[in-house]
């Protein structure tokens, strides 16, 4: 067996926390050869290196590589795929998008967000919103999956892996990057909080999540948001927890104003501790809490901050 | 420009999907099926491009049982010009991976010619999130996922597209024909009205099969169970402030 793993690098170097965390994913079935691939790329990948159950890291460096676009992306890794058993990245948007590319290639099937391995062939995913959980096995040759990060735990970092420079052949370009608007955020990344604190259509305002922040700040948590809250303007699309939004399975997830729809229940529901604030004690939300207060996030919300 | 749509028929997005409990799947019989949402925004967005103008024909298409025909009525309602059901199952519970329905609809692009495809970014049912890139990859076209706004520049035969990533949102142009996957933001979907619906009942329908496509639709992942996910404990509800950051710190020792 042999792993190949797209590393997940923007445009400020190595997401290590995804990274890291598939390469927990991938190690359970062999040692891991890191792919790391963008415009300029040498200081994510002696980042990489340090991440344990990484033999390898291959360093591919082209201005077309940059973005993460999938057309040169998927040409590269096809041109680096023989011999590899498996093709693995983390479940985040730029692999959702490249690795579905590069199976269809190769022929054969992508395993999305997969949750557990099972065996070389064999693994865990959720379907249906999370609603069930599917046991597949792959009859094919190669077998290309994405991993859901926030099931495993991000590998340490103490290796110091052998960095290739490989060449990079020609890529095709169809596609042209224009702009990135990236959200700025202070705290923490919502995929890998330890704590989240999200907010649902309830809090009316984008003024209003300050008082979320503020619980956030004092949490050091990520700031999440329900679709809802997201639809109506009040969060930035990137908050977005759920089906559609990102999947987050913190230690604390606090839903504040959220009833719990079975698309936000998807994105949270493997949380450790659920606590639900709701003004509605019938909300699908208490049902899923460990945890639930009846009461008006307006007023909960800013005590919670200030007891704790 | 003639714009393909695909459309998959699933289990109404507000069920609860039921796990059979000798685990060999999702029970589907007597469920409420809908057309999934994802693409209600793609048929959307080609109706909107076809009344500014943009597009001359909308074609949609769907893979799967006979039923499927219902939610190919809906997207004529709604405003497609004519439809293609291509049956590739005979039971509902048989769910056509993605790849053999890339395979599929290459197929149909290449007897329809569209200069664009639009579909959703993922099925509520497999979740799988692969087919609009799968079918991109199999035309050897770009691609645009996750888009939340489309515009079309006709003369230089590309789209600017801005897409949903990680962190915020990224634009790019893609060469025309292409695939672009659409994301919740893009649009409101509009309701068909129930003279549209009852016009649509005289649109054109062509059926095909799979067999008939010379594509082989055998999974290639064998669905060994389908369980009911884990449990979770049932909660407690606490009266206050005071005794739920008790209860966090003490009891769930999380803060």
């Amino acid at each position: 067996m042999s792993i190949l793993l797209l590393a997940e690098v923007t445009e400020s170097g190595l997401a290590v926390d995804a990274t890291a965390r598939a390469v927990t994913a991938a190690r359970q079935l062999d040692e891991v050869t890191l792919l790391c691939a963008g415009g300029s790329i040498v200081d994510a990948a002696a980042q990489a290196a340090k991440i344990d159950g990484v033999s390898k890291v291959i360093i591919a460096e082209d201005a077309a590589l940059a973005h993460r676009m999938a057309e040169p992306t998927t040409a590269l890794i096809l041109s680096l795929a023989e011999g590899y058993t498996h093709i693995v990245a983390p479940a985040t948007s730029d692999a959702k998008n490249i690795l579905p590319r590069v199976a269809a290639l190769l022929d054969v099937m992508v395993i999305s967000d997969v949750i557990q391995i099972d065996s070389a062939d064999t693994f865990q995913r959720p379907i249906y919103a999370g609603n069930a959980i599917q046991t597949v096995k792959s009859t094919d040759a190669v077998k290309v999956l994405t991993i859901r990060t926030s099931v495993f735990e991000p590998a340490d970092m103490n290796n110091a892996a052998a960095i290739e420079t490989v060449d990079v052949p020609a890529l095709p370009n169809m596609s042209t990057w224009i702009e990135d608007k990236v959200e700025a955020s202070k705290g923490p990344e919502l995929s890998s909080a330890k704590v989240v604190v999200s907010a649902g259509r309830a809090i009316g305002s984008t003024e209003n999540f300050g008082i979320i922040s503020a619980l956030a700040n004092k949490l050091d948590a990520a700031v999440g948001a329900s679709r809802a809250a997201v639809d109506a303007g009040y969060a930035p699309n990137d908050w977005q927890v759920g089906q559609t939004g990102k999947v987050v399975a913190p230690n604390l997830y606090l839903a504040c104003g959220i009833s719990g729809a079975i698309q936000h229940l998807a994105g949270m529901k493997g949380s450790k501790v659920i606590v639900a604030i709701n003004t509605d004690p019938d909300a699908p939300i208490f049902q899923v809490a460990d945890y639930g207060l009846v009461g008006d996030l307006f007023d909960v919300v800013p005590q919670l901050t200030e007891q704790l | 420009m003639k714009i393909l749509v695909p459309v998959k028929r699933v289990i109404d997005y507000n069920v609860k999907a039921r796990v059979k409990s000798d685990g060999s799947g999702v029970d589907l019989a007597n469920v409420k099926m809908s057309i999934n949402p994802f693409d209600e925004i793609a048929v959307e967005e080609a109706i909107r491009l076809k009344e500014k103008g943009q597009a001359s024909e909308i074609v949609v298409v769907s893979i799967g049982v006979k039923q499927a025909q219902d939610v190919l009525r809906t997207a004529l309602a709604m405003g497609a010009d004519r439809a293609i059901l291509v049956i590739a199952a005979d039971d509902v519970h048989q769910d056509i991976e993605p790849l053999a329905v890339a395979k599929i609809l290459k197929k149909v692009i290449e007897d329809e010619a569209p200069g664009l495809v639009i579909a959703g970014k993922q099925a509520i049912d497999n979740d799988m999130n692969a087919t609009g890139q799968m079918l991109s990859a199999l035309l050897g076209w770009s691609q645009a996922t996750f888009a939340s706004t489309l515009d079309i520049d006709n003369d230089n035969d590309i789209a600017r597209v801005t897409r949903e990533i990680d962190g915020g949102l990224q634009t790019i142009d893609v060469k025309l024909p292409s695939i672009v996957t659409v994301d919740l933001r893009m649009n409101e979907p509009r309701f068909a009205s129930l003279p549209n619906i009852m016009k649509a009942k005289r649109k054109p329908m062509e059926e095909k099969t799979a067999a008939d496509l010379g594509v082989d639709v055998t999974p290639r992942l064998s669905i060994i169970t389908t369980a009911e996910p884990p449990a979770r404990e049932a909660g407690i509800i606490v009266n206050s402030v005071s005794e739920l950051v008790e209860k966090l710190k003490n009891e769930a020792e999380v803060i």
